[in-house]
């Protein structure tokens, strides 16, 4: 763990406007989203033995924002999310969930629990449990040793993971051994996890892969409708699927980001052609 | 529907509904040697034909708490993945606190290994273990620490697989090389035996071989019983998440580290629990119960019996462990081989262990 407080961080971070100066209000571990953005990366760097996965990054996701990001294999997308959700510690720079909370201080399942969701690539369930009681584990609630002995099902909380059910499609399975659905289906079954624990923020790592046309259609309407109440970090390659879902897209190349816009704009943008055809 | 089945054979009927009640049928079993064995060892004279000699009832309790060796292994291997291959250890200390216990017996101030090695006085950590009491705080206390101490530096190191696997194994090979120096003041290489009297009875004595057995039986019973309720709990539900996905579980704000830390020290004293009430039915503890080899044969019961089961771990320990009895007598310089050659088999062709094989076979037929 990282020993400077976040106050020092942020005073001392270079450009800085100076907006929050009344660092009075610097509560921590609470969300403060006054300034309209939910994520900051500012000038982050990961090596690994001397690569550099992400070079000077900065980004930041706006409240209820729903942001695609695109980048060719190798660009820092994973890393990224790694940084985020506290896999990976950053050798420099600053990443800020909403205004107070550094969270390169915190550990994986604080980040979670702070209301950072993340989808991983290779849809990941637990598949020994039934759908029903996959959604149940990741139900937000207390989430210590002693809870979890203690714990019964409430009659709100069977409610919620009904409307859930409902959601991501799979009332029909609710009892089904989660090993057993198939590759699109567990892709919902991670996202509808996500929803339970009821985060802030999203990230989700190519939630169409492997999918078919009409799920991968299915889980843009879901995601859309995400879009508002929750803010969504969408990595993805399927560009169809990009253009119905994103207003703002962001092109990494190298571990920083090479340009942001509309799909349109950065897909006329000169140096994201050069990136993606190669040089 | 009805009628369809009965008018299958009556092997087929008592087979589907035998199929499902692995369960019951153990416990059932069980409580039936519960009763039969110790009342058959202290109330029959010793010619009669149904006689249980003090040999078969020591052996059906030293079982019994292999038995819940293998439950409190199942607890951590098949439930939460961690394999470990020391489990040996904590079933040692448990052993060697009750051994302290019955050291101090005698009438002598010291035990007799340490007038041997010409002690004086009795070193500090053998202070007060005269008493039940302090020695059943022992017996739970010093494995507890011990699988809390390890647990957390590796859990927190996130020492995963098979490096969690190897370091346990050295912890417990580390502890045999310790034990075995008579000045760490366990006896060496002898560990403790001829134990006299335990609370006050003689430790031979039908009477306390057949208490003793009972106790182990209620342990087993308790232990089984116990695991059920942990884990079709919420937190055992966790403790399969922690084996099937862990960062999952992670990022779904779990910490993973606490989950295992858990069920690790609970397992730990549950082994240490069985090996305290191990010590005096087979009236000897020494280092060699920490040796590797042993901690491997507990796996291979959990292995052979269908690990992420809770009957079959007590099965394996069964089977296993009757097969040795046997086997040792028979052909004393093959068991090895043959411990091996079922290790091999079972990882081959039983996959889920004999629980699963015998599921597998039940629902074919159903």
């Amino acid at each position: 763990m990282t020993l400077f407080s976040p106050k020092t961080a942020v005073v001392e971070r270079e450009g800085w406007d100076g907006e929050a100066k009344g660092l009075a209000h610097l509560v921590d571990g609470q969300l403060d989203t006054r300034h309209g953005a939910i994520l900051y990366l500012e000038e982050v760097c990961v090596s690994f033995d001397g690569f550099k996965a992400l070079n000077h990054l900065n980004l930041d996701i706006g409240v209820g924002e729903l942001r695609c990001i695109i980048g060719p294999n190798g660009a820092g997308k994973t890393t990224m999310m790694d940084v985020i959700t506290g896999k990976t510690r950053p050798d420099s720079g600053a990443v800020f969930f909403g205004q107070t909370i550094d969270l390169t201080r915190y550990r994986e399942a604080e980040i979670a629990q702070l209301g950072i969701g993340r989808k991983f690539q290779k849809p990941t369930v637990f598949e020994a449990m039934t759908v029903f009681e996959n959604l149940q584990l990741a139900l937000a609630g207390p989430r210590s040793v002693w809870a979890s002995l203690r714990a019964r099902l409430t009659g709100e909380q069977r409610d919620r993971i009904e409307a859930l059910l409902l959601r991501v499609r799979l009332q029909e399975q609710r009892h089904r051994v989660a090993g057993l659905l198939s590759h699109g289906q567990k892709q919902w079954l991670e996202i509808g996890m996500l929803l339970a624990q009821d985060p802030r923020l999203l990230l989700l790592d190519e939630p169409v892969a492997g999918m078919t046309d009409a799920e991968t259609e299915k889980t843009a309407e879901l995601l859309l409708s995400l879009k508002g109440h929750h803010s969504l970090m969408v990595v993805e390659h399927d560009m169809a699927f990009v253009e119905a879902i994103a207003e703002r897209v962001t092109v990494l190349a190298e571990g920083s980001v090479l340009a942001e816009g509309s799909l349109a704009q950065v897909q006329a943008d000169e140096r994201v052609i050069e990136v993606y055809l190669g040089r | 529907m009805q009628s369809e089945l009965m008018s299958q054979p009556y092997s087929m009927r008592l087979w589907a509904w035998l199929g499902p009640q692995l369960g019951p049928l153990l416990l059932a079993a069980l409580l039936l040697l519960g009763v039969a064995l110790p009342l058959a060892h202290a109330l029959l004279p010793a010619d009669h034909p149904w006689f249980i000699s003090a040999y078969t009832l020591t052996l059906a309790g030293k079982i019994l708490c292999y038995a819940v060796v293998a439950l409190a292994l199942d607890l951590v291997w098949g439930y939460t993945g961690l394999l470990s291959l020391g489990h040996g250890l904590f079933f040692a200390l448990g052993g060697y606190g009750m051994g302290m216990y019955l050291m101090r017996q005698g009438d002598a101030e010291l035990p007799a290994f340490m007038t041997f090695l010409d002690w004086q006085t009795l070193p500090w950590f053998w202070w007060g273990s005269e008493h039940f009491l302090w020695a059943l705080v022992l017996i739970v206390m010093v494995p507890a620490l011990v699988a809390g101490i390890f647990g957390w530096l590796a859990f927190r190191s996130r020492i995963k697989g098979v490096y969690f696997s190897i370091i346990t194994q050295a912890l417990t090979f580390a502890a045999m090389l310790l034990f075995f120096r008579n000045e760490t003041g366990f006896g060496g290489n002898n560990g403790f035996t001829d134990f006299k009297t335990l609370l006050g009875f003689g430790i031979a004595e039908p009477a306390t071989r057949a208490v003793l057995f009972l106790l182990s039986l209620a342990l087993l019973v308790l232990a089984w019983l116990g695991a059920r309720w942990l884990v079709n709990s919420p937190f055992g539900r966790i403790l399969t998440a922690v084996r099937d996905a862990e960062s999952r579980l992670m990022f779904c704000g779990y910490s993973p580290l606490y989950f295992k830390l858990t069920i690790w020290v609970l397992s730990a004293v549950l082994c240490a629990l069985a090996g305290a009430l191990y010590v005096p039915q087979v009236g000897i503890i020494n280092p060699s119960e920490m040796s590797p080899a042993n901690s491997i044969e507990m796996v291979i019961w959990v292995a052979l019996g269908g690990r992420g089961t809770l009957i079959g771990p007590m099965l394996g320990a069964g089977l296993v462990n009757g097969a040795k009895s046997w086997f040792t007598v028979a052909f004393p310089e093959y068991w090895l081989f043959f411990l091996g050659f079922v290790f091999i088999a079972a990882t081959l062709f039983l996959p889920h262990g004999v629980v699963g094989w015998w599921r597998r076979l039940w629902r074919k037929s159903a």
